[in-house]
């Protein structure tokens, strides 16, 4: 009797197993957490590549514009994925063809960025329904997801994840050396747009769990606390993937026993192991070199 | 082998009435020169005279807009593996989370697909030779955006050496170092080529800390193209006809070459 079990409260305590059982009484939970670990994954994985492609901004972008791709499906009638997915990927093209170009973008991208929230708005409105749809897309709906959002969460996280080792040697080359892999025969510009358009589906994807305008705390934060602890490309695209569904997995976890969004505790899960791996890694920066600590200093990256 | 036999006695380089353009803009014609297997040439030249630019059709990134050039022995082919390449530099980024290793690592299995599997210890065994050979073992773990000029310079030296290159191109390898590290890098680079019979073009703004290690100086300017030893080339008469314009060239009592009468013209491309 679903009903009963409804009214009995959840059990919480030391009985770790007890815990678990408890997290996966419900297909929602199950499917939370299944989607979740693949998004999670995914985004961690080619995270990692964004935060050392300084694309940090330019991924934030696609979910904005992926929002506008969202609601305006859903206005016609189809899935929102489908929109979401469309409009990302045509996006995430055209700034993968822009390349080195992009760097330094920040005023145009902002402004397709605000646009495309705009348009978003518009098309809520124009669908008249309820503004939860638009919440949904915002701010993520990973209780919702159905088991067949599972199998297409499946697919393109694997994709992405085939991508990136599929091209991790060329991909790393091209992104550190970009005039040295070029000279040796590496498609620095087919590798951008390749880049842009399965990140378009990675974002998509995490669109899922921590809606457009969480994004970062997937995509950017689990990278760019591994890049505090490690100076091994290898190690940190592991530690990425890994803190991304840590991330989730608490994130899940502590909003299945309090009334407040998944969305609020995996953002600040995310910030708050950004602002300890910056402390802990300027302890262990010091007391290995006694040189000045990492935290004080500029984040410029390539600066010309 | 024999193929060292035949590297010795082909030039390494042959251009032959090569013409350089960028976009429709022509850079420099008439261009027909060899450079011998395990020369060390001088590419100098002002700035913006096109001397990055004939690495690009070394390294076949540009297609030569008049003449034929051949590089090994063969037409000009992007991913020639048997050519090392170390680009002019932007800073790195201090906080970039990659240690120097890494990037020998690159020169090695860079441009293939996928991750390495297998063969694991054997590319690390090879990167570890390489940044022995340019002495940087003290500090090839450390992240790369940390270490000075002249330290990255080596390291990226090593990155173009693991490849196993019988060429290397390096674009102003000496520019922001201090006189004394441009010595220091100017010799390292004589020595590896000697060692490993690699031919060399450096193309290099001062020709002073290179005098004692190259054989032939190429210099570009003016739309043209001369080669010969420093002595001959870097002469009042031959500059100002090549930049057609006044140019002395003075000699200190250390042999040190000093050319007079750019100062305008680079210190308006330098700004």
């Amino acid at each position: 009797m679903p009903e009963l079990y409804l009214a009995a409260a959840p059990y919480f305590g030391w009985d770790l197993v007890r815990v678990v059982q408890e997290l996966f009484r419900y297909a929602f939970m199950q499917h939370a957490f299944e989607a979740g670990t693949i998004v999670a994954l995914s985004a961690g994985v080619i995270g990692y590549f964004v935060v050392l492609r300084s694309l940090s901004f330019a991924a934030h972008a696609l979910s904005h514009i992926g929002f506008a791709g969202a609601t305006g499906a859903v206005l016609v009638g189809t899935a929102p994925i489908v929109g979401l997915l469309v409009f990302t990927m045509s996006a995430g093209a055209v700034m993968g063809a822009l390349g080195q170009r992009l760097r330094g973008r920040d005023v145009t991208i902002g402004l397709v960025m605000a646009w495309s929230l705009g348009l978003g708005l518009l098309f809520t409105r124009l669908y008249k329904g309820s503004a939860n749809l638009a919440i949904g897309i915002l701010f993520g709906q990973i209780f919702g997801i159905t088991g067949q959002d599972v199998v297409v969460t499946f697919v393109a996280g694997l994709v992405t994840v085939l991508f990136v080792l599929a091209v991790y040697r060329p991909l790393l080359f091209a992104t550190l050396d970009e005039e040295v892999a070029e000279a040796k025969g590496v498609p620095v510009r087919g590798l951008s747009i390749a880049f842009m358009v399965v990140l378009a589906v990675a974002v998509s994807e995490a669109v899922q769990v921590v809606g457009v305008l969480l994004i970062f705390a997937l995509i950017v934060a689990p990278a760019a606390v591994a890049e505090r602890f490690t100076t091994r490309p290898s190690r940190g695209v592991v530690l990425a993937a890994i803190l991304a569904v840590l991330f989730t997995w608490a994130g899940l976890s502590i909003a299945y026993y309090l009334p407040y969004p998944v969305g609020f505790f995996i953002t600040t899960i995310a910030f708050w192991s950004y602002i300890l791996a910056r402390v802990l890694s300027g302890v262990i920066a010091r007391r290995a070199t006694g040189r000045v600590r990492p935290w004080r200093e500029e984040q410029v990256r390539h600066s010309p | 082998m024999t193929g060292s036999m035949a590297r010795s006695s082909a030039p390494a380089i042959v251009a032959d009435g090569l013409a350089a353009a960028y976009r429709d803009r022509l850079i420099w014609r008439d261009a027909t020169f060899r450079v011998n297997t395990g020369e060390f040439v001088a590419v100098l030249g002002p700035n913006g005279s096109g001397k990055s630019t004939l690495l690009r059709l070394l390294l076949g990134l540009l297609p030569p807009a008049a003449g034929s050039l051949q590089v090994l022995g063969e037409r000009p082919h992007r991913g020639n593996a048997d050519i090392g390449y170390v680009p002019q530099r932007r800073n790195i980024d201090r906080d970039l989370p990659v240690r120097g290793r890494d990037f020998v690592h690159l020169g090695i299995d860079g441009d293939r697909w996928g991750v390495a599997v297998g063969n694991a210890a054997n590319n690390h065994q090879r990167v570890d030779q390489a940044i022995r050979s340019v002495q940087a073992e003290a500090y090839a773990d450390r992240p790369i955006g940390r270490l000075s000029g002249g330290e990255q310079q080596r390291l990226l030296l090593a990155q173009a050496l693991a490849g196993k290159p019988q060429m290397l191109l390096l674009d102003e390898p000496l520019a922001s170092l201090d006189l004394r590290n441009q010595i220091v890098i100017a010799e390292l680079v004589a020595e590896l080529a000697r060692a490993n019979g690699l031919t060399v073009l450096l193309i290099a703004h001062d020709i002073n800390p290179l005098l004692p290690v190259v054989d032939r100086v190429l210099y570009v300017a003016h739309g043209g193209v001369a080669i010969g030893k420093p002595a001959e080339v870097i002469t009042t008469e031959q500059l100002s006809r090549l930049y057609d314009a006044p140019i002395e060239v003075l000699h200190d009592s250390h042999g040190h070459m000093f050319v007079v009468g750019l100062e305008a013209e680079s210190a308006h491309h330098d700004a």
